[in-house]
């Protein structure tokens, strides 16, 4: 008999299972759940980018594209990131990948050595931490806080940087908080990074779900930053693509090209057809992404409002789709309040712990859901604490 | 306040609180527009959509198509004034077609209904010159409403996202 565990890499047999597939494979159990837990858009695809997808199909376009993806895409990469971010960006600078979960991997396996640090500021999406061990980095969380609107401030930066850091993960709009950080913000981030080798991650795939008139600023907008960040984006939450697996990544050509070097060995090349949706994606829906948004706007500030009415500390996100309100006044810890509320009240919201210690103490509300979903879940949420305080 | 119409449109019975909430805008503003909205009749009304096949299986509905000969002093307007004061009549427009003028909406208990209706009300109209009824045999999507019964979300947990 084979012992598997003798074969498994020691390092893949250590990843800790997710925290939030825990959760799920309870509320699974249970029927007719009213969910609160999802992380996709509820929209489907603008017609008009499903519709150039099938049409590449009829004209037979079924081939590999180019390793880096459709110069056509590209180039229109190049155009978008001008006119809706201001950022200025050389098409042989993007390659298309598939999601943005393959540029994180790429921008990580590119960078980090055994033995190097990455700052990951928590509590954030789950991937970054196991792909930075997988390839031998060492991560070190910086808790983000309640009082700074989870936002990551110079402070705490300058404190978790040593001499081994090589990488810092900014991921905003974040998920699972929704904050963002604001141009001032990135000043100070920037004002600690200047002068070092420390590259940033900039996870903006959020970019275009950002609410209260102000649009998102990247990082690289910032004086002395562009050569000092990769960003990453794709078409899944502001074209509600996320079926279509299609990210791209924009940055330095030294970075970028050998960060190329891993995508044509382990992906050959993103999806034909959907590089082909893509195209008009970007060139031309702006309006439905607004549209779009707009409907997040007012669910987000439902929500808002709705939790704090109950008691529940809610701060005020200003993007990505999804509300953190914080129930440590229950008295439970965030896993407990999920279960019983999943168990009494059949509706499922994600533990914030799930996103890293620090969140703890409250949970993710996602609102890609229609208002009238929305409106039956906070409704049994305050018969849950109503009940609770009996 | 485009969008207090259309959230209205979709689903009148949000309360002001609730409007208040999901436009950012001050529950006073919105009973005051809407105050205004109903004053200049810019709502008109508001009403449940009601599935009646649900209720009736032989509930229809029809399309009528009405020719009508307008004369002078005797334009559309009266003819419309005299064809809207039936109860039966749910809807009633002007057309642009060039077949015919009017299209009326009407529902009834049955096929029989609605014939005997247009027979005897409708076609014996001085200025009516003929008619046409279109039967609706099924009914998909009624103001922005599917009419089967639940649509599914069919999005799938990952095990990270």
């Amino acid at each position: 008999m084979i012992d598997y565990n003798n074969i498994l890499s020691e390092k893949v047999a250590n990843l800790k299972p997710s925290g939030i597939r825990k959760f799920f494979d309870l509320a699974a159990e249970v029927k007719d759940v009213i969910a609160l837990t999802i992380g996709e858009p509820d929209f489907k695809t603008p017609w008009h980018i499903r519709e150039a997808g099938i049409d590449s199909l009829k004209k037979g376009r079924t081939w590999y594209t180019a390793n880096a993806g459709l110069i056509e895409l590209r180039e229109e990469a190049s155009k978008y990131l001008k006119r809706r971010f201001n950022l200025e960006y050389d098409s042989k600078d993007i390659f298309i990948t598939v999601g943005g979960s393959e540029a994180i991997d790429l921008t990580i396996r590119a960078i980090i050595d055994n033995g190097d640090e990455m700052l990951l500021p928590i509590p954030s999406f789950v991937c970054y931490d196991p792909i930075c061990r997988l390839a031998g980095g060492k991560v070190v969380t910086i808790e983000t806080k309640r009082e700074n609107d989870f936002r990551l401030t110079a402070e705490e930066l300058r404190a978790a940087i040593t001499p081994k850091t090589k990488l810092l993960v900014l991921p905003f709009p974040n998920n699972p908080t929704g904050a963002v950080m604001r141009r001032e913000h990135l000043e100070e981030i920037a004002e600690v990074l200047r002068g070092t080798d420390i590259m940033v991650l900039s996870d903006e795939i959020y970019a275009e779900l950002t609410y209260g008139g102000e649009r998102h600023v990247s990082i690289a907008e910032i004086d002395g930053m562009k050569e000092r960040t990769i960003i990453v984006n794709g078409f899944s939450k502001a074209y509600a693509m996320t079926g279509w697996r299609l990210g791209y990544v924009a940055g330095p050509s030294p970075i970028i090209s050998q960060m190329l070097k891993i995508h044509q060995y382990a992906i050959m090349s993103s999806p034909t057809t959907s590089q082909y949706a893509a195209v008009v994606a970007m060139r031309d829906c702006d309006k439905e992404v607004e549209e779009m948004k707009k409907q997040y706007d007012m669910r987000r500030r439902f929500l808002v409002k709705a939790f704090n009415d109950m008691g529940l500390d809610c701060f005020t996100p200003e993007g990505a789709f999804y509300v953190f309100p914080c129930i440590k006044s229950t008295g439970l810890s965030s896993e407990e309040f999920c279960e019983k509320l999943l168990h009494s009240k059949k509706v499922a919201v994600v533990p914030g712990g799930a996103f890293g210690s620090s969140g703890e103490g409250f949970v993710r509300v996602s609102y890609s859901y229609s208002l009238d979903h929305l409106m039956e879940a906070v409704k049994r949420i305050k018969e849950f604490l109503e009940e609770l305080e009996r | 306040m485009d969008q207090l119409l259309k959230l209205l449109e979709q689903n009148a019975k949000l309360n002001d609180e609730q409007l208040s909430a999901l436009l950012g805008i001050s529950e006073e503003e919105i009973a005051k527009a809407i105050a205004e909205y109903e004053k200049d009749r810019v709502i008109l009304g508001y009403n449940a959509l009601v599935n009646w096949e649900k209720v009736d299986p032989n509930d229809c509905t029809a399309i009528i198509e009405l020719k009508v000969q307008p004369k002078r002093d005797y334009g559309y307007e009266e003819i419309a004034a005299e064809i809207m004061r039936f109860d039966e009549v749910e809807t009633l427009w002007l057309m642009s077609s060039s077949s015919y003028d009017f299209s009326v909406v009407v529902r009834g208990h049955s096929f029989r209904d609605i014939s005997m209706f247009v027979a005897k009300r409708l076609a014996t109209l001085d200025s009516v010159t003929s008619t046409a009824t279109n039967f609706v045999l099924k009914r998909y999507k009624e103001n922005y409403f599917t009419i089967i019964d639940e649509v599914k979300d069919e999005r799938r947990h990952l095990n990270i996202d």
